[in-house]
């Protein structure tokens, strides 16, 4: 892989971004409530990046919601019911998610096209269901009242504080999300630009001569799409620590969709899209909440006007290609 | 010439369909032999049975002994057996070197996570694949084009791409469908020696079906003929010329359709 000096650059500006110029501005103009809205941000662009992933290899994911509720669930099962420190439910409830999502992705993943995109956008409203039906998610009440994450150290070094401690657990929880952010972005980029990436992209223009290469592709699908739902789940387990609740209703279907429309809106093409996009379509609808009643008349109109005008997504206009192609 | 494919008593029905029936003959190492037949005959459907593409109904397909039939496409590739395809079936959006490079899959002595890792292995074989890719892109006259997007090329370049996925692969047998369908004479001339150059100089054997009958008599060393899924005749390109079933039953009484 190809490291030049301008993408180092890049990626410094954009730390530097992340945590000094993002809190220092929240400091200036005193937007707390910013801090909610960009932790949100990242952890949805999280599970955005796995629906980019599966998009990768040719197939629309509408479920994603699926697993960022089953996610959630088994972050917060594990830590209200049988007292496991929070920090470790994050890659649990990914490895749930991965696990479940090969279960689920080896009979729907011979499907292509739309009939795949209509399974996976029954998967949503399935597992919200199966929250309300079993016990050990309580129904429709819910699981609230979550603690916030405990301190975790290691070798007797905290690494992480007990954010019940904290004065100000909301920037806590901003660099928190940043970061994984940043890891699974940095896993996500690495999986493109190994020849995992290149044999995704074989998979995507062509399963039959895929194939005849030699590659294993019900293997490789079944493979981007656990990553996939890794990133749903653990997306999900740090949403709910962060509401401290969960309700069958955390994720539906419309976030199911928004996860897809991110990658859409950023670009299917480039690595950093659905990072862009979930910015983009959350923060966008956030400012529009002046507008009122208009809210959403203005923000479909923008949306479809964007996708019009950009039909590979707004990291294929040209200032962004020529500053730096990280994709 | 030993026997390195062995296709035995192959049938495939598609409900009440038979569209290759019961159809056996052998390839020899290091031969060109190819598969013709109308349209329709079940050439197309018998390259599938033998790449494992679609499952037999009954029959077997046997490379070196081993049985290929009714696995799947790519472990059939991984055992050294690799079909090219009909219509122009490429990674449209890589480059032409792109193309070549990701098809050297089956070559790769890393796993996938020591991909993801690069891996000291991993990024030998990168190396070791982009040179092979360069080797391959010179051998099919390919280099003007090796960084031009595949989709942007014309069909004959395209052609060759496809042999040049084929060829990464490093394959025993390579099964070319319709290689000089939609081509010149002079393209049609230059594909031909292409094909006769992947037999000498690389040692692979190419099995072809085609509907160019001048090109398929100038280039088979034998000949198969398939008409309504069943083998009609078999030998070489001047028996097949003179085989009165052939000419009654496939090519009609116009004897320039053969090249005579």
């Amino acid at each position: 892989m190809m490291i030049n000096a301008k993408k180092i650059a890049g990626l410094v500006v954009f730390l530097c971004i992340l945590f000094v110029a993002v809190p220092s501005i929240i400091a200036v103009t005193g937007r707390w409530d910013f801090y909610y809205t960009l932790t949100s941000v990242a952890l949805l662009s999280i599970a955005s990046a796995g629906v980019w992933l599966t998009f990768y290899i040719g197939r629309i994911n509408i479920g994603q919601g699926a697993y960022a509720l089953a996610g959630g669930y088994v972050s917060a099962v594990l830590v209200t019911k049988m007292d496991v420190n929070f920090w470790f439910t994050i890659p649990l409830a990914g490895m749930f998610c991965a696990l479940l999502s090969v279960l689920i992705g080896m009979p729907i993943l011979r499907l292509r096209g739309v009939y795949f995109a209509m399974v996976t956008l029954v998967l949503t409203e399935v597992m919200r269901l199966a929250a309300l039906a079993l016990s050990i998610t309580n129904g429709a009440k819910g699981i609230t009242s979550i603690p916030l994450p405990q301190e975790l150290s290691m070798f007797g070094y905290t690494l992480i504080p007990d954010f019940g401690t904290l004065e100000n657990p909301k920037l806590a929880f901003y660099f928190m999300a940043v970061t994984l952010m940043l890891i699974c972005y940095a896993v996500l980029w690495r999986v493109v630009n190994s020849r995992l990436g290149h044999l995704c992209r074989s998979l995507q223009q062509n399963e039959e001569l895929s194939a005849s290469i030699g590659v294993n592709t019900s293997y490789l699908r079944v493979l981007a799409y656990s990553i996939s739902s890794f990133f749903g789940g653990i997306s999900g387990a740090m949403f709910v620590a962060i509401s401290q609740s969960v309700y069958p209703s955390s994720f539906q279907v419309t976030d199911s969709v928004n996860f897809m429309l991110n990658c859409f809106l950023g670009g299917l093409g480039y690595v950093f899209g659905p990072m862009l996009g979930t910015l983009v379509l959350y923060f966008g609808w956030d400012l529009l909440f002046t507008a009122g009643r208009y809210q959403l008349l203005i923000y479909s109109t923008l949306l479809i006007a964007l996708i019009l005008m950009l039909p590979n997504g707004i990291l294929s206009m040209g200032i962004f290609n020529k500053k730096d192609g990280r994709s | 010439m030993s026997t390195i494919l062995e296709i035995d008593g192959v049938t495939k029905k598609y409900g009440g369909l038979t569209a290759v029936n019961n159809v056996s003959f052998t390839v020899s190492a290091g031969e060109i032999l190819s598969v013709i037949g109308p349209n329709g005959a079940g050439k197309s459907t018998l390259f599938k049975l033998i790449s494992s593409f679609v499952k037999t109904t009954s029959g077997s397909v046997k490379f070196n002994g081993q049985q290929i039939s009714d696995l799947t496409p790519h472990v059939v590739a991984r055992m050294g057996v690799v079909r090219t395809f009909q219509e122009t079936t490429i990674f449209r959006s890589m480059t032409v070197r792109e193309n070549v490079v990701v098809s050297h899959h089956l070559r790769s002595s890393s796993s996938l996570l020591g991909f993801f890792l690069s891996s000291k292995k991993a990024r030998a074989d990168e190396r070791r694949f982009g040179q092979s890719a360069d080797e391959i892109i010179e051998f099919l006259g390919l280099e003007s084009i090796s960084k031009e997007v595949a989709s942007n090329l014309p069909q004959g370049h395209l052609r060759a791409l496809g042999m040049a996925i084929g060829l990464a692969t490093d394959p025993a047998i390579l099964l070319l469908d319709e290689p000089f369908a939609g081509m010149n004479y002079d393209e049609t001339m230059h594909m031909v020696t292409l094909v006769r150059r992947l037999r000498d100089e690389r040692g692979i054997t190419v099995l072809l079906v085609e509907h160019d009958m001048p090109a398929v008599m100038k280039i088979s060393d034998r000949i198969v003929v398939i008409n309504f899924g069943q083998k009609i005749a078999e030998g070489s390109p001047s028996d097949i010329q003179a085989d009165e079933k052939v000419i009654e039953a496939y090519l009609g009484s116009e004897d320039d359709a053969i090249g005579l």
